[in-house]
């Protein structure tokens, strides 16, 4: 126990009562809640803010327009929950500035909730569905994510409102090795890919003995396709920065870095106020809370590059050396950066904390299995109906979190894969979609868990470009330091191109699985002994694909370029119609004689633009591969 | 690891501010190894980019050899050593992005603008980069464009975002009769 328990509390519960003033006075009003996370402002929610506020003001209202996080809603961008005393909260989606200032006139002033343009409501009610009424929401459990796109992330106020840094308050009354046997025993794994136990990482730096240690948020979130760790920090960096502290607390570390990679701007800034309100509110700093427990946050921005991600890197890198992975042991745990005991953790797994701490350990390890307990966030994107942020307890099946909480397929297509994990995952077929959700499973059938990025692939996805995609990348990103992750991966990387191109061989697919094998028996860290995975499982699940290319120069996805041709049909094209040769960058479309559009091979640079810019009561534009169905076809012309 | 890069020759007086930026990071970071990632990021953020110039002066500061700095300044993607563009073109090459035809996004640039991924245009009215997923997957292909996300990037869009900016677009024919013969 550090200083007076009740004293710390007494200050805590003071902090409490003016923020829920502050909030209950903000909500004795309407208020606009407007979603401006980097998703929310690609799509327009900055113009959507303005003509709320516009709106507000013209009409003199007493309402007030915030902004919050990601709702992980991102499909329906952007999005607004407008809380109007009396009314259920409502949330609106696939706004504009026009409908904005329409809700206003008609909701804020002539009671009309517009419930056409409504998506959900936050609190049961009697007139409008919540979450729980739909699939996702019977689905969905959110521990990391419970207070995103709810809370103004710039304003310390409404987080403690919600019971924020009370984990800390009650710590700080507390052994810290109380903290640390709770996190212990709740077997909570970390979320940064591994799903190494957080607390024997934690109880590794306890036992290193007194004196500096450090603590680090890896926040460097490098797989080409996931944001959760961005969408976290922008939308709720308070419960990141409470973990954190209890992760000081716990392993008496008295300084602490956000790694956050410099490509998110929004993410940066966001922590850095979010810093300075701790700061002023006495939870951060020295003698938190009035306790004897002092402890320093500083963000550092990370330079772009994968394999920084790792943790040995990541800490290199800190020190201005240049990232690349050292050899363990020794831990991080024993001696990391400025070689003393260092616990890393990524954004998820300190975020797990405070929820862990204030409802105890029994109710964590009730959610999910047995050994994976809690839940597990995901960025849901490609080719899913509802794209966006969704948190499922672990052990939901990939068919649930895709077809239920995802809505299944966009535009009908039918499904072909699930990557799972990125650089360093693999793509799951169909066979697959009924295993379980958790790390274990997912290793044993080729894929991982990664950091949460999950892409959902369909028919048009061709296999063997996927894998070269990741391949190609992981290849960019080795640091160069072992010579199966640097050469190995090159070499692969020639005979996929090749592939691609058509210009496969027939035993490229037995070179490809030996060269697998030794990429990743020889590589030091896990960038290269997991760079084969897409490669291998793609090969497992989708062999077919690969011989079409090498044996029949045939991509059946219709993707690879060198091996499709573009071709209008005569029988569909409307001759009157000359969308398709404006819409060519090249003009390799012409009008033949008899009015009837052609392409012109020769300068044809499959853009597909005109296979997009054809009218859809025609659609006379297709892809034909392999190429020499072109000669069948254009035989065959009236 | 990325490949070496050819410097462009500096614009007149651009060496003064080369050094002042330098000399502003310096004082406002102390000069030590851990802070070289901090000094250049300044030193970046200040003149778009990190001229050659600039990485000598500042291992000169730090008693480290200008190889080293250049070593880690190529090691991390994070740093240009081109200059940017008055205009800058990231398109996004993420998962998502490039299943649904990020990489066409990226090649229509291309033959607008004459150059490659990772180029500036020598008038420095455009520079064209690939990045990593920026987050807007559900909008994807995603092109960004001095800060500004521009979703569902068709070719039709590139020529679109060009000429918003007043760039000229060759028209079909001439692009056409560059390559070859006209349509007939
Ligand atoms: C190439 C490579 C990239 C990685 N990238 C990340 C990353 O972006 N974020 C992350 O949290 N962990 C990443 N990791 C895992 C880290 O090494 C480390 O295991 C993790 O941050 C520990 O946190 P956890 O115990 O909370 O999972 C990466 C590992 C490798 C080998
Ligand atoms: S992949 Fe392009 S925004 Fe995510």
């Amino acid at each position: 126990m550090r200083g007076n328990a009740a004293a710390v509390q007494e200050r805590y519960l003071k902090l409490k009562a003016g923020a829920d003033a502050r909030v209950k006075a903000l909500y004795s009003e309407p208020v606009i809640r407007v979603g401006t996370a980097t998703c929310g402002i690609a799509a327009g929610a900055l113009p959507v803010k303005e003509a709320f506020a516009r709106a507000v003001e013209e009409k003199g209202l007493p309402a007030k327009v915030i902004e919050v996080g990601c709702m992980g809603h991102c499909y329906a961008e952007p999005l607004a929950i407008i809380s109007r005393p009396g009314f259920p909260s409502l949330c609106y989606g696939y706004l504009d500035a026009e409908l904005a200032a329409r809700l206003v006139e008609d909701f804020l002033i002539n009671d009309d909730p517009c419930y056409e343009f409504a998506l959900v409501a936050l609190e049961p009610n009697d007139v409008f569905p919540t979450f729980s009424d739909f699939p996702r929401g019977v689905y969905e459990q959110k521990i990391v994510l419970e207070h995103c796109g709810f809370i103004d992330p710039g304003d310390i106020d409404h987080y403690i409102a919600r019971g924020g840094y009370g984990a800390l308050a009650a710590a700080l009354g507390k052994n810290p090795a109380e903290v640390l046997e709770a996190v212990k025993a709740s077997h909570l794994r970390g979320r940064g890919g591994a799903g190494f136990p957080a607390g024997l990482k934690w109880e590794a730096a306890v036992k290193a003995g007194s004196g500096e240690k450090y603590v680090i948020c890896n926040a460097d979130e490098g797989d080409p396709g996931a944001f959760m760790d961005r969408g976290i920090l922008e939308s709720c960096p308070h419960q990141v920065i409470e973990g954190m502290l209890l992760c000081a607390y716990a392993v008496g570390a008295e300084k602490g870095y956000f790694y956050i990679r410099a490509e998110y701007p929004l993410a940066v800034e966001r922590v850095r106020r979010a810093l300075e309100q701790a700061r002023e509110k006495g939870l951060l700093g020295k003698d938190i809370l009035g306790s004897d427990f002092s402890c320093e946050l500083e963000i550092f921005q990370g330079s772009g590059a994968f394999v920084c991600g790792e943790a040995t890197a990541l800490v290199r890198s800190m020190e201005g050396k240049m990232g690349i992975p050292a050899t363990r042991p020794p831990r991080l745990a024993e001696a990391g950066y400025r070689g003393r005991p260092t616990v890393l953790n990524n954004v998820k797994t300190f975020a797990y904390v405070p929820p862990i701490l204030n409802r105890g350990v029994e109710w964590f390890r009730s959610i999910g299995t047995e050994d994976n307990p809690g839940t597990a966030v995901f960025s849901l994107v490609g080719k899913v109906a509802h794209t966006g942020l969704v948190e499922v307890p672990m052990g939901t099946t990939l068919r649930q979190l895709i077809y239920d909480v995802g809505e299944g397929l966009a535009n009908g297509k039918a499904f072909k894969a699930v990557q799972i994990g990125g650089p360093s995952g693999g793509c799951l077929p169909e066979s697959a979609l009924d295993i379980p959700i958790d790390f274990d499973s997912l290793q044993e059938a080729g894929a991982i868990m990664g950091s949460g990025g999950l892409v959902v692939l369909d028919e048009d996805d061709c296999m063997v470009a996927i894998a070269r995609y990741f391949l190609e990348f992981t290849q960019q990103e080795s640091c160069g330091k072992c010579t199966f992750c640097r050469l190995g991966t090159k070499h692969m990387l020639d005979i996929l191109t090749r592939i691609t191109e058509g210009r496969g061989e027939p035993q490229d697919l037995e070179i490809l699985e030996e060269l697998a094998e030794e990429v990743r028996a020889g590589s030091l860290c896990n960038l290269g002994a997991t760079a084969p995975n897409p490669v291998l499982t793609t090969l497992r699940y989708f062999r077919d694909e690969y011989e079409a290319h090498i044996f029949e120069k045939r991509c059946p996805a219709l993707m690879c370029k060198e091996l499709i041709v573009y071709y209008i049909e005569p029988q569909r094209c409307s001759k009157l119609c000359n969308v398709c040769v404006g819409s060519c960058p090249v003009e390799a479309i012409y009008t033949r004689e008899d009015g009837l559009k052609a392409i012109d091979q020769e300068k044809c640079v499959k853009c597909d633009n005109c296979l997009k810019t054809c009218p859809p009561d025609y659609n006379a534009v297709i892809k034909l591969s392999p190429p020499g169905l072109l000669a069948e076809k254009e035989g065959k012309r009236p | 690891m990325r490949k070496g890069v050819v410097f462009l020759p500096l614009l007149q007086g651009e060496e003064e501010l080369i050094r002042k930026s330098v000399d502003k990071a310096l004082r406002k970071h102390e000069a030590t190894r851990e802070n070289l990632i901090p000094i250049l990021l300044q030193v970046q953020e200040a003149l778009g980019y990190l001229p050659g110039l600039a990485m000598e002066q500042i291992a000169a500061a730090l008693k480290m050899p200008a190889v080293e700095v250049y070593g880690l300044a190529t090691f991390y993607n994070q740093f240009r050593l081109h200059p940017p563009g008055k205009h800058q073109v990231k398109v996004c090459m993420g998962t998502a992005c490039y299943m649904v035809g990020g990489r066409i996004a990226l090649e229509c640039f291309e033959r607008r603008l004459g150059i490659k991924e990772g180029e500036t245009t020598p008038d420095r009215e455009f520079s064209l980069e690939r990045v990593a997923c920026v987050g807007c997957c559900t909008m994807a292909p995603v092109v960004v464009v001095d800060e500004h996300v521009e979703g569902k990037v068709t070719p039709t869009r590139v020529d679109g975002i060009l000429l918003s900016f007043g760039k000229a677009i060759a028209s079909g024919a001439e692009a056409a009769g560059k390559k070859g013969e006209g349509a007939s």
